[in-house]
């Protein structure tokens, strides 16, 4: 990916919130302060760099993660790559199950793929790709990555 | 990014401001169990000053309705903003809580 913006981030979980701001407002395009900029793309981002701290990463401060964002074509992607072993995102339960809306864990997947237009991983699974389209008009809630 | 925990009558107030993240879910966490040990069971938490829940945010709120509900209690949560609604709304929290348009209305329904 030919990024715009790189960032190196340790696993601190304390570090995210920053580490959001910095991109929506270095990002070229992301001063669009939109609806979906400000929730869409700013949830998404928020969950990918939690997941990969707390389960890629496993806590682990020696450990770092990647984030590269990319403005193109009327759309903003941002692929966060952590170094952990990976996961199967297919292998997530559907939160919003009633077995599952007591669960205290298990809804930053979800809300990434109810949020953005796309979401993928490498075979790996420790690199997701968020992608969000910027099409002036499109209502918040418009689009959502297929589960 | 705080916490202000107040009583009003037998009810706890706990308003939530700037966000309710991973990185400070825990210090919310300890002080509603604090005041659930000493006794309460009543709570309000109010969002008028929030501006973003994340996943672990809304998971911590989920553990502690939980366990004040085990204890015969009661979790009620106020003014959440739009963006805070969307994210209740599609997780389906919001079938989960009792959610006041303001503080006052959930502390007078009590």
């Amino acid at each position: 990916m030919d990024s715009e913006l790189v960032l190196e981030l340790p696993t601190d979980v304390r570090s995210i919130e920053h580490a959001v701001e910095y991109v929506m407002q270095r990002c070229p395009g992301c001063e669009r302060r939109t609806h979906r900029m400000t929730l869409n793309f700013r949830v998404g981002l928020t969950e990918a760099l939690s997941n990969a701290m707390l389960y890629g990463n496993g806590h682990d401060p020696s450990k770092r993660v990647r984030v590269e964002v990319l403005v193109h074509d009327g759309a903003i992607t941002a692929r966060i790559t952590d170094q952990g072993c990976g996961f199967d995102p297919g292998a997530v339960p559907d939160p919003t199950a009633p077995e599952n809306l007591l669960k205290p864990g298990g809804r930053g997947l979800f809300l990434m793929r109810e949020l953005l237009d796309e979401v993928s991983f490498n075979d790996e699974g420790n690199s997701v790709t968020l992608v969000l389209r910027l099409e002036p008009g499109t209502s918040p809630l418009e689009g959502g990555a297929p589960a | 990014m705080s916490f202000q925990v107040s009583k009003n009558g037998d009810v706890t107030l706990v308003e939530v401001e700037g966000q309710l993240i991973v990185g400070n879910r825990q210090e919310l966490k300890q002080k509603v169990l604090e005041q659930l040990e000493n006794g309460d069971r009543k709570f309000v938490i109010d969002f008028s000053d929030t501006g973003y829940i994340d996943s672990s945010g809304l998971g911590v709120l989920v553990s502690l309705s939980k366990k004040i509900r085990e204890q015969g209690g009661e979790l009620r949560l106020s003014r959440l903003n739009e963006d805070l609604r969307t994210l209740f709304e599609l997780t389906k929290l919001d079938t989960l809580f009792q959610i006041a348009d303001t503080k006052e209305q959930a502390l007078e329904g009590f």
